[in-house]
């Protein structure tokens, strides 16, 4: 059928503008301005609710309680702290003992995730099925179950201070925590400090030359190598030259604890323990994937070029397998700095322990302290992944 | 004359025969360095797993009434016997454990035709699963109608309420999950920004700080004199961070549909909420039920929490029990019960998921 090109029915076939209502520009308009005063107005609610009940308790507002001296003593504290110092100051404590297990777990667990995650791929059928054996059982078992089982399974079994486990005269094992020699930094310490800071100049100025002589002759230096011997020589060498720049002062037994030394609580072990074990078998699973996606023939085109099996695994192998590794191994990251905060299960004195359990009970000021402690751990997950996409958008290999 | 080759079929391989001894030489000897790896793991099997199997199995009690009856050196697993019902049921009257029965019963018969390829109308008993079954659930676990005894929530405990967190959780998650992605990839920038937001912000703090604000800052956000009951605050808590969960993996299952089936549907002129219920999600929801899994598998262990605010879940039961003169010292027994069952949940769980990702593969 042919359609007769009348100016009429031209007219016709030209789309006209919707009526107001079924406009979908209006309808967007409409539909974010009723879900932006729907947000607002539950945050009114909320806010107006919470004024009355506050006033109704007698609790109140504003962040003054932080002045206020705390009362209670903290089992673990990296920095000065009594009874008679501020809840301010509780915060700091609790925030560094969030960080303190954090960071070594996150170390922990990298090291055993990396480890693991390699033994899956092993061709040896009983390393390989070891390792699948890890995973499969410790990431299907709560982890504060596992955090449980450590601490009030397998560390109260520990004997007594009097017939602690002991190492020489310097590591001793016992219920009440791990005792390690404490150093002792006297003022000659510094030069060996001030060594080492020399040698990491050396060694950045090392890599430039290493890399323009690369760039402009093609000739390769063992940077690497050479720069770890300087690093681990150099400040040895100040170490042992100058008089006692370090003491180590021993734990002893005086009655029926241990004095002196520095003393990991145990709090602190099963806490470590279960959040690397759990996390590292996440991790395990992240490297396998990580291995896993690097074609074969990547490996095979650098053998026909010519590149050392070191070479193709430095250059090759590893900046793939990274490129697919990252994101998600920062993920187990957060994951991890997230459940340090089981911690309050056991007792360690973390943030969410200190703060928003003991603070938060002495204080009643619910709104303030759990604001702080919700924004440390968002500001944690936001710098996290701040640093890792950029990390990470240095890695991508442009293509 | 020609000689006419006659056709053959190719012969099928040789059949692969290896010995126990070829089998060992390539699989766990192959090497000097693979050889000191297996004798390594050979010393640590033999260092766990005897003493192991020992106290779990040849030298435990299984029967008895108190820790008199557990008299030899191994596990003590008549503490679990004695204690079972508590550990599955909390503090739930004991004559009435048939109704906790028969709402998780109820639970898997509605549950289980999902899963056939060939059952029909999935939608409809998906919805009724979402709307009735809920309302059934409650009635049956609180009571109140139809002459059975209120039973107060703090009385529920055990595995049951850890089952019942972690699988309203997840329900009531999925759909505010589903707003939430399809709000994080609109065009419109306000429903956008408040989708990343609220999103970010659950997905960054703890689950613990989310219990514990549901516990002590959500009775300051209500008027006075509504109060909500425990159990249901934790709920609340868990549903509104399990969503941005679940809207992470919804959105995954959206960026997968290809481009074309947008623009198919807005060129079939359909509105926006049409294409999306009946092109894009039953295509995206496919791709993520993996997901999902996983994310409700991670819920579940997660449910512990709850025992930080003072709910008897199945952990929290355990735990309580050490505490009992009667059997004291039995915490290893009770943590490798707890272990055992959630570990049963979630390994085959997490086989589902993986089975039914091959599958979407395939």
């Amino acid at each position: 059928m042919m359609i007769p090109e009348s100016p009429e029915n031209i007219a016709s076939l030209i789309p006209t503008q919707p009526s107001f209502w079924y406009n979908p520009r209006v309808h967007a308009i409409l539909f974010q301005l009723i879900a932006l005063f729907a947000v607002i107005g539950l945050g009114i609610f909320i806010f107006h609710n919470t004024l009355i009940n506050l006033e109704q308790r007698g609790i109140s507002t504003g962040f003054d309680f932080l002045n206020r001296e705390a009362g209670f003593g903290i089992l673990q504290t990296l920095i000065e702290y009594t009874e008679t110092s501020s809840f301010a100051r509780t915060f700091i404590v609790g925030l560094l003992n969030t960080l303190l297990v954090s960071i070594l777990g996150i170390i922990f667990a990298t090291l055993l995730g990396f480890i693991i995650g390699i033994a899956r791929l092993s061709s040896n059928w009983l390393v390989n099925k070891l390792a699948t054996t890890y995973i499969e059982i410790f990431r299907n078992i709560p982890l504060l179950l596992q955090i449980f089982f450590w601490y009030g399974a397998v560390l109260q079994t520990l004997p007594s201070p009097r017939q602690s486990y002991q190492m020489g005269e310097m590591f001793f094992l016992n219920i009440r925590g791990l005792y390690l020699p404490k150093a002792i930094i006297t003022e000659s310490f510094s030069w060996v400090m001030l060594s080492l800071a020399v040698v990491l100049v050396i060694i950045l100025l090392l890599i430039r030359w290493s890399r323009n002589r690369h760039q402009t002759t093609g000739k390769t230096f063992p940077t690497l190598l050479t720069g770890l011997i300087l690093l681990i020589t150099i400040p040895t060498i100040t170490f042992f030259a100058l008089d006692t720049p370090l003491i180590w002062e021993l734990p002893e037994l005086e009655g029926f604890n241990f004095v002196n030394g520095v003393i990991i609580i145990p709090e602190l072990i099963a806490l470590l323990f279960a959040l690397s074990i759990y996390t590292a078998a996440f991790i395990a699973e992240v490297v396998r994937a990580g291995i896993l996606s690097v074609n074969q023939g990547q490996r095979e085109a650098a053998h026909a070029l010519g590149l050392k099996p070191q070479q193709t695994l430095r250059l090759i192998i590893i900046p793939q397998a990274m490129q697919v590794t990252i994101p998600p191994l920062t993920n187990q990251y957060l994951n991890l700095i997230k459940n340090s905060s089981l911690a309050t299960a056991i007792g360690y004195p973390d943030l969410v322990a200190v703060f928003a359990g003991t603070t938060l009970n002495q204080t009643g000021q619910a709104i303030e302290v759990m604001t702080m402690t919700m924004s440390v751990y968002l500001l944690l997950s936001l710098l996290t992944s701040l640093l890792m996409n950029w990390y990470n958008a240095r890695l991508v290999i442009r293509k | 004359m020609t000689h006419i080759q006659p056709i053959n079929k190719d012969l099928p391989p040789p059949t692969l025969t290896i010995n126990l001894v070829t089998w060992l030489r390539i699989n766990l000897f192959s090497s000097t360095f693979n050889t000191l790896l297996t004798l390594t793991c050979l010393y640590l099997l033999y260092l766990t797993i005897p003493p192991f199997i020992n106290w779990a199995f040849i030298q435990a009690d299984w029967f008895g009434d108190s820790r008199a009856d557990c008299t030899s050196n191994g596990a003590c697993w008549a503490f679990i016997f004695v204690r079972f019902n508590q550990f599955i049921y909390g503090f739930y009257p004991e004559n009435s454990y048939w109704r906790v029965n028969l709402t998780f019963i109820l639970f898997v018969l509605l549950i289980f035709p999902l899963f056939i390829d060939k059952f029909k109308k999935k939608i409809a008993l998906a919805s009724f699963i979402l709307t009735i079954y809920p309302i059934i659930a409650y009635l049956l676990l609180y009571g109140g109608y139809f002459g059975l005894t209120i039973v107060e929530t703090d009385q529920w405990g055990g595995l049951m309420l850890t089952l019942l967190l972690a699988i309203t959780g997840s329900i009531l998650a999925l759909p505010l999950g589903i707003l939430l992605a399809l709000g994080r990839r609109s065009t419109m920038p306000i429903i956008k920004i408040l989708s990343i937001v609220f999103i970010e912000f659950w997905r960054g703090v703890p689950l613990i700080t989310v219990l514990f604000m549901a516990s002590v800052m959500l009775p300051l956000f209500l008027p006075d004199g509504v109060n909500f009951d425990k159990l249901l605050r934790a709920l609340i808590g868990i549903v509104l961070f399990e969503a941005a969960y679940m809207a992470e993996v919804v959105r995954g299952g959206l960026q997968a549909i290809p481009k074309g089936q947008y623009e198919a549907a807005k060129a079939l002129g359909l509105t926006y909420w049409n294409s999306m219920i009946f092109i894009i999600l039953p295509q995206a929801l496919k791709l993520v039920i993996p997901g999902i899994v996983n994310t409700f598998i991670a819920l579940f262990k997660d449910t512990t929490l709850v025992l930080i605010i003072g709910l008897l879940d199945v952990l929290a039961v355990i735990h309580n029990a050490f505490t009992d003169p009667n059997w004291l010292g039995y915490s290893t027994e009770g943590y490798v019960f707890a272990a055992f069952i959630f570990w049963i949940f979630c390994f085959s769980l997490s086989r589902y998921s993986q089975y039914l990702e091959k599958k979407l593969h395939n």
